[in-house]
């Protein structure tokens, strides 16, 4: 199962991955047409930055989801197949308490319903649409063990030219 | 990353008015900065390309894709990129050229009435041109000058470039020959460099580089030289004059009219009706009329007509939030667009005036020199109008206002050295030079840029300088800035200069019959007026009998905002002088491109080239080394 991994010293913020999420959450998926909307749609991921690193922000789809504990309703639920953590608009009354419980601030307010707005890993496509705009690969959708390799790789290459010892 | 006061700006009377925006929810530049991060990364280093309708494409500086849809590479795209901006930089100040070549001519021919004011550079200017000023009546030579000046905009020949080829010095003219840099008249290279940049042209980036060179002598001689030129001749040189600076010369009980933007030929006439349209504003219940400036046309009103600036580039927003400015009156450049939400929220009128420049919400009044006065005089009707409307509850002026003397043309530092040697002027500078009481001299130029604290770098950078003997001589927003901190009066000569600088200054001073010293920055006017500058060096080198790239000189922009400061830039180093930057360009996606211009491939051809230095006091450090090594190269 592919998850959305960050790689932030990658990222260059330029908020392509928000664009590509909020077009993917517009109705014609149009980036024309949603920049002609009425209604804008909203994206579900946020670049943030503290000057030094940027790093995209969204859903980790956590296997231990503290949103879905919170959630009195039931809208917030994890999907046993996938484990993806999905939102069913219609039970949300608007609480909040998914939004507290969230440690990573990933679940905002949808401000024309008045209810949650989170990551749902793009249900139409293979690839997350944030990672497929990604232009340098911050955000890609792959295994967490070859995501781990490929940092054990890059560490040991670090290790080596420190020591001298690699040129 | 919520900016604290003191990170946004070392003016007092900006960090006052930003309180009061804050409270009111009024956003400003700063605010705006924020909401813009993160900056896009692939526009900081330039590796994006807009050119062509298969774009846009972005060059991934870690992998692929390394090529955009036509094949061109970061280099290609980096360098095409910069050659567009400086194109733009250009274009700016020959248009502000041209239209006041067109003022002259038409004054030639009797359309429109603006007066002649300085013959004498008419007649120097006609002389270097190459043209017979004997038994020739004034009007008859101001055509003859216009008509040379249209020339070197279009011509149709292959020649070089007019007012370069009468000012330049020879070494320049062979060194540019040389690397086929010699422009033929700014049109045709301006349009060269868009034929040049478009989709599948020019892939080679020193070829692009070397074009960017050319831009850079057009904006130097058919923008910036030819400008100030013909503004001389229109308006008069500028002799020493005292005014004050800062938000606090604007006056609660008068009317207050800002002027901003670049271009003279309005503000003139509206500084004119201001002082004629005195008696109905009294009438209207004010005490006068007050004018002040913002940008460089309050530096060209500042110059020629002791009009005290109010501000620079960033502060233009601050002085619509003292509620006390009844109308600013725009031209050209440098004008945000947001003035317009913040004199609603406020008070005052936005008024455009140019047909390149309207802003949606300010009213427009389509300035022509045929019909200057009487537009002119609406403007300040309309200003007194708004003055009635004023709520005086809410207005908010900070005290803030410090002294300055300004008005250094070339012309004016000739003069009061020629108190102290009247057959050989130049010889005291020279001679003070090369003794080592003096070590050398910086032109501080160029804009604010939010991303810095507003004028900390301009500031911090020229009190280290000349704390070190360095003369400094100063244009544009980064003379508003030295003002705002007191650099531009003679108490910075004793307070802040070093005893070599001082004795000089206060010699000069004394001689000049002033009862004070110099100040330590020489202000010499507009971004255009950088020309000055220019004139004055090519005067100290033909003096000293070396080339402008041997003097112990620098140029430095250390807050660069604008396509302008660019070109600018590009100018100041194909002069052959060093051109500190306190940010670089969106160049840095190509190391070819960076690293030619910072580095021995530009320095070996022009003898000039960039240096980036964001911290003043490490810039400071550069600069003076610097010019210790052409000291030394030089034998002094
Ligand atoms: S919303 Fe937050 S807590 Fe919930 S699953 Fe996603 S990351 Fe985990
Ligand atoms: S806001 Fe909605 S999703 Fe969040 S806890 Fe409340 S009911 Fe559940
Ligand atoms: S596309 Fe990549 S670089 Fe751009 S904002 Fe998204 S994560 Fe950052
Ligand atoms: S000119 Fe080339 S690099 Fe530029 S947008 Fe067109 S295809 Fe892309």
């Amino acid at each position: 199962m592919d998850q959305i991994l960050i790689s932030p010293e990658r990222c260059l913020g330029c908020r392509s991955c928000e664009l590509a999420c909020a077009v993917e959450h517009f109705p014609g998926k149009d980036l024309f047409l949603a920049v002609a909307a009425e209604e804008p749609p909203v994206a579900r991921i946020f670049v943030e930055t503290d000057g030094k690193t940027n790093f995209p922000m969204q859903c980790r789809h956590c296997q231990q989801p503290q949103c879905v504990n919170a959630c009195m309703t039931g809208a917030l639920r994890q999907d046993n197949e996938t484990g993806k953590v999905i939102f069913g608009q219609d039970k949300c009354v608007g609480c909040w308490m998914c939004v507290m419980a969230c440690p990573f601030g990933v679940i905002v307010q949808d401000w024309r319903q008045r209810v949650a707005l989170k990551c749902d890993r793009c249900p139409d496509r293979d690839v997350p649409a944030c990672a497929a705009a990604c232009p340098t690969g911050a955000i890609r959708f792959m295994p967490v063990p070859d995501y781990s390799k490929e940092k054990r790789q890059r560490y040991l290459t670090m290790f080596v030219d420190e020591e001298g010892q690699n040129d | 990353m919520k900016m604290s006061l003191d990170k946004k700006t070392i003016d007092r009377a900006a960090r006052q008015m930003l309180e009061r925006t804050r409270a009111d929810g009024v956003k400003t530049v700063w605010d705006r900065l924020e909401a813009q991060q993160p900056q896009c990364g692939f526009g900081l280093l330039g590796i994006c390309c807009r050119n062509c309708l298969q774009g846009p494409c972005r060059i991934n500086p870690f992998g692929e894709p390394s090529r955009g849809v036509c094949g061109a590479d970061a280099d290609t795209i980096v360098a095409r990129n910069l050659l567009r901006s400086v194109a733009g930089g250009t274009s700016a100040h020959v248009d502000h050229a041209y239209e006041v070549v067109e003022a002259l001519d038409k004054i030639a021919k009797g359309q429109i009435d603006y007066q002649i004011q300085d013959e004498h550079k008419l007649k120097a200017i006609a002389t270097k041109l190459g043209l017979e000023t004997d038994q020739k009546d004034i009007t008859t030579l101001a055509g003859e000058v216009a008509e040379k000046a249209f020339e070197s905009f279009t011509n149709h020949t292959s020649e070089t470039m007019g007012w370069l080829a009468a000012w330049a010095p020879q070494e320049r003219i062979d060194t540019w020959g040389k690397l086929g840099v010699l422009p033929r008249n700014a049109d045709r290279e301006i349009r060269e460099a868009m034929h040049q940049t478009t989709m599948g042209v020019d892939a080679d980036p020193i070829n692009l580089l070397l074009a960017t060179v050319k831009q850079g002598l057009v904006d130097g001689f058919a923008g910036l030289k030819l400008a100030t030129d013909i503004q001389d001749i229109i308006f008069g040189t500028p002799q020493p004059v005292k005014a004050e600076t800062n938000l606090g010369v604007l006056k609660a009980d008068h009317v207050n009219v800002v002027v901003h933007g670049h271009v003279p030929l309005l503000s003139e006439k509206i500084v004119e009706w201001c002082r004629r349209l005195e008696e109905e504003a009294k009438a209207a219940g004010a005490a006068g009329i007050n004018v002040a400036g913002i940008c460089c046309t309050g530096n060209e009103v500042l110059m020629r007509q002791g009009v005290p600036p109010a501000t620079n580039f960033l502060g233009q927003e601050l002085a619509l939030a003292t509620g006390a400015v009844d109308l600013m009156v725009v031209d050209a450049q440098c004008i945000m667009p947001s003035l317009i939400n913040v004199a609603q929220c406020y008070h005052g009128e936005i008024v455009t005036t140019m047909p390149i420049s309207k802003i949606p919400g300010a009213h427009h009044v389509p300035f022509t020199l045929e019909e200057a006065d009487q537009q002119a005089r609406e403007i300040v009707r309309r200003a007194i109008n708004s003055f009635k409307k004023r709520d005086m509850n809410r207005v908010q002026i900070p005290e803030e206002k410090v002294p300055i003397v300004a008005g250094f043309s070339v012309e004016a530092i000739i003069g009061a050295l020629a108190k102290i040697n009247a057959e050989d002027p130049l010889k005291p500078l020279v001679e003070s030079i090369k003794n080592g009481a003096i070590l050398g001299a910086v032109g501080t130029v160029g804009c604010n840029n939010v991303k810095f604290t507003q004028d900390l770098v301009h500031v911090e950078l020229v009190k280290q300088l000349i704390a070190n003997d360095v003369l400094v001589v100063a244009t544009g927003c980064s003379a508003h800035a030295l003002g705002k901190a007191g650099l531009l009066h003679p108490d910075a000569t004793k307070n802040v200069a070093g005893p070599g600088l001082r004795q000089v200054l206060t010699a000069v001073g004394e001689a000049a019959g002033l009862g004070e010293p110099l100040p330590p920055v020489l202000h010499m006017g507009s971004c255009v007026d950088n020309s000055r500058i220019g004139d004055l060096l090519i005067a100290l080198a033909d003096y000293l009998g070396v080339a402008v790239k041997d003097l112990p000189v620098a140029a430095s922009a250390p807050e660069p905002q604008h396509e302008k400061a660019l070109s600018i830039g590009t100018w100041a180093v194909a002069m052959g002088i060093l051109t500190h930057v306190g940010l670089p360009p969106h160049v840095l996606g190509s190391a070819t491109v960076s690293g030619a211009l910072t580095g021995q491939p530009v320095e070996s051809l022009l003898g000039g080239k960039f240096y980036v230095e964001a911290d003043p006091v490490k810039a400071a450090e550069g600069l003076i080394n610097h010019l210790k090594s052409k000291r030394k190269a030089l034998g002094l």
